[in-house]
């Protein structure tokens, strides 16, 4: 008593007050700058933090970490030819897992067959509506549909997006989320791997079964064969 | 009291014991005792004095239309063990009458109110049943199937209004006055004087009384919020005054009403996921785990061993980090402006971070799914959570109580403002912190054990004044809880799957009813789910622990100053997100 709490609970403040400087101090002896670097910014968010927390908005940001989500985009490869290849084939799941309901699909016939274009003609969201739950992307069977990192989206009016706002390329995509990207794409390998693998013991089989009679052998060492190719 | 609580309470036999009156719900999916209306007090009364019962904890109103509707009440021991749950079934013909249990539990008090504000049940007996959620000119009674709001699209999602020719339309566009609103018939809202709430908006009115000693006094009924910034949130308290003391209290919600449970009931099961962190959303991680948990009953499938370990990990990390804002924000209710709760946001911060790279979002993480979890716990991260827990929490906790539990300012202002003691807390069914605070050790982490919570080595930190010091001391003692709780988990927790289940966007539920419910850092959270084995949910209630704590309300505050009623309203840690929903 007699004021004994209150001085402890000062002597914590003070101790922040002093570690801020202690610290810039420290930083300033190693020659390393604590201010507007990723380094500076990285360290204040991490345990071993002291003194100042607060990061200067503008200048510095905050390192997001790659599974980080804010609003859906689709993702397009770059052809050789500039053209653009867009991984969405309007199934519309993604429209249809949507909690609030804000992504609208528009699909489309060919004029000349009339059979249905893969890819969507017209793809909207509606970013006021959506809440960055990231379904749309966990759930798309085509890796179309991704979250992107970008949450400074404040504008004078409604923000729906149309196909032409939404699609960001797969470069871009890499840059902001690089393992996933890896992951999506050893998995997309593997599978092209294992369908060429398929097709060609399907291709061997059938020449086995061609050569009459069949023999044994021939089969299984196809199947090595292809074992070691994938 | 001498013999522990049952495992199961199949061996309660209410039926031998009400033959006639009660029979089993035989229902599949559904578990439960079905009780004639007419001998409902007499069997509750039976359920808590006879059986133990002695805390209610949810009131449910179900609309099977078009037949029927149905009050479900779960009961539990304050002893531990599992629920009882009783139900009273009523035509569906207005109106729609069940006895009030007020009187036996007076818990009940603001569930029944609900419960007649969104589905029309009238309770007899409830001596105050006005509107709760929506306000008081409000037509109809919006989670009756046959309600259509203003907006209305369809019943269940997904939509295929939402964008009528490919257009999307803006509901601003809409002129509210045409189109959003239901007004009784020669309605004039011009004129319109709120019926029953005469004492409520009286806010000048005074009353002469005379005390005992004969001076005649002034009171005076005044409002606190809804925009008062000590209220948490748009929370109202219609307080009548004698000088400084408060001699009468209501709680006026709804101010922030979402109608979470009718977005929920249109809203596929998985598509509730995201709703729910939006409750309490200082907690998302807690709230995803109940409604997991009910839906997972209702599917009776396994969850994924690292899955659970990885739940208790974010539901431990997010208990750590609400108490920590508490801390920080009933400081502020006290008058330390500002530096308390930036100390305690620093910690907060730092798991945040954690949540961010684990599930996406710092806030709204929508990490829990059916069967187990989205996305796995990376090396990375488990060694930052691992540095939180071992280095970096632990001597912040202690800094904090170094700087704050003796602290003459606070220990004058919080050590004997009585908040509530143990039988009444457990009449009015207040859970969670407030209840241990008050002396009885319930936490549904060791009473009713969900998850693999049975499997760790933790005290249920309990303190027994029921003052305020003691209310924000346990908060400390549970975040040093979690810590070990934490320790033990990232020690157990195996390798393997993160879901038992494949990915699906759309699940398959069986018919039943599964009530979940979660020890959140601000009591019992509870999840009432019905299916009838379509994609969208029958009947989704969210047991909201701040709804029903602040039922107490009244109870806690007459006889105290209005200078404490800050702090002791800051005691509940109330967020009106999940109050109001």
């Amino acid at each position: 008593m007699y004021g004994k709490g209150i001085l402890k609970g000062l002597g914590v403040t003070a101790k922040r007050f002093w570690e801020t400087y202690t610290e810039d101090l420290a930083w300033l002896l190693r020659g390393k700058k604590r201010y507007y670097t990723e380094e500076g910014v990285r360290h204040r968010s991490s345990k071993d933090q002291k003194g100042i927390f607060t990061v200067q908005y503008p200048e510095e940001r905050l390192i997001l970490p790659e599974e980080a989500r804010y609003l859906p985009f689709l993702v397009y490869n770059e052809l050789a030819d500039g053209k653009r290849e867009i991984l969405c084939t309007s199934c519309g799941i993604c429209a249809k897992v949507c909690p609030p309901q804000c992504i609208w699909i528009v699909r489309s016939n060919d004029p000349t067959t009339g059979r249905p274009i893969p890819e969507p003609t017209e793809f909207f969201i509606d970013a006021d509506i959506c809440m960055n739950c990231g379904y749309c992307a966990e759930y798309c069977p085509f890796d179309a549909i991704k979250m992107d990192h970008d949450f400074e989206i404040a504008s004078y009016g409604r923000n729906v997006y149309n196909m032409e706002q939404l699609l960001k390329s797969s470069e871009y995509y890499k840059s902001i989320r690089p393992q996933n990207y890896a992951r999506e794409e050893a998995a997309r390998k593997a599978e092209e791997e294992a369908k060429k693998a398929k097709a060609a013991a399907k291709a061997a089989a059938e020449a086995a079964a061609k050569a009459a009679p069949p023999p044994a052998e021939p089969p299984a060492a196809s199947a090595a064969d292809t074992q070691v190719n994938s | 009291m001498t013999t522990p609580a049952p495992a199961s309470t199949s061996t309660i036999d209410l039926v031998a014991r009400f033959p006639g009156v009660v029979q089993a719900d035989a229902r599949p999916g559904y578990s439960g005792f079905i009780v004639e209306k007419d001998s409902l007090i007499e069997v509750a009364t039976a359920i808590r004095d006879e059986f133990g019962f002695d805390l209610m904890t949810a009131v449910t109103g179900v609309d099977y239309a078009p037949d029927k509707m149905e009050v479900v009440y779960h009961a539990y021991r304050t002893t531990g063990g599992p629920s009882l749950v009783f139900k009273v079934q009523v035509p569906r013909v207005d109106p729609v009458e069940v006895p009030s249990l007020i009187h036996l539990w007076p818990g009940v008090d603001l569930q029944e109110r609900e419960a007649w504000d969104l589905l029309g049940i009238k309770f007899t007996g409830h001596p105050d049943l006005r509107r709760i959620l929506m306000w008081e000119g409000f037509e109809g009674h919006p989670l009756r199937k046959d309600w259509k709001e203003g907006f209305y699209e369809e019943d269940t999602k997904p939509f295929k209004s939402r964008w009528p020719d490919g257009q999307f339309y803006m509901a601003e566009d809409k002129n509210p006055f045409k189109d959003n609103l239901t007004f009784p018939q020669n309605f004039d809202p011009e004129k319109w004087i709120p019926e029953g709430d005469a004492l409520l908006y009286g806010a000048l009115a005074r009353y002469t009384v005379k005390s005992e000693e004969g001076i005649s006094t002034d009171r005076i009924v005044i409002n606190m919020g809804p925009h008062h910034p000590s209220t948490h949130g748009v929370f109202r308290a219609v307080m009548t005054l004698d000088g400084e003391t408060i001699v009468g209290l209501k709680p006026v919600l709804g101010y922030l009403h979402r109608n979470h449970d009718k977005i929920g009931e249109r809203n596929t099961y998985l598509q509730n996921m995201p709703f729910t962190d939006r409750l309490d959303y200082f907690n998302s991680m807690t709230n995803n785990f109940g409604y997991a948990l009910a839906v997972e009953k209702l599917m009776k499938i396994p969850v994924a061993e690292r899955a659970e370990y990885i739940r208790v990990i974010v539901s431990e990390l997010s208990r750590i980090q609400n108490h920590l804002i508490f801390i920080g924000t009933t400081l502020n209710d006290l008058g330390a402006m500002y530096t308390p709760s930036l100390y305690t946001f620093e910690e907060r911060e730092l798991i945040l971070d954690v949540f961010e790279a684990i599930s996406g979002a710092r806030m709204m993480c929508n990490y829990f799914r059916f069967g187990g979890v989205v996305r796995d716990i990376e090396e990375a991260e488990m060694n930052k959570i691992k540095d939180l827990v071992y280095e970096r929490i632990p001597p912040k906790t202690d800094e904090l109580d170094r700087m704050l539990s003796e602290n003459e300012v606070l220990v004058s202002r919080m050590k004997g403002v009585r908040m509530i003691n143990a039988e009444d807390a457990v009449a009015y069914s207040v859970t969670g912190p407030v209840l241990r605070a008050a002396g009885v050790p319930y936490d549904i982490r060791r009473a009713d054990p969900y998850g693999i919570y049975d499997r760790f080595d933790f005290d249920v930190a309990v303190r027994y004044n029921g003052d305020l010091m003691d209310n924000y001391l346990i908060r400390i003692d549970e975040i040093r809880q979690s810590l070990r709780i934490l320790d033990q988990a990232i020690k157990q927790i195996p390798q393997g799957p993160i879901n038992s289940q494949k990915p699906q966007y759309q699940v398959r539920v069986p018919a039943g009813e599964a009530y979940g419910r979660v020890e959140s850092p601000k009591g019992e959270l509870g999840y009432y789910v019905v299916s009838n084995g379509k994609p969208n949910p029958w009947r989704y209630h969210v047991r909201p622990a701040s709804f029903v704590n602040v039922t107490s309300l009244e109870k806690i505050c007459v006889g105290t100053k209005i200078a404490d009623f800050v702090v002791l309203l800051a005691m509940f840690d109330m967020v009106m997100g999940e109050c109001d929903r």
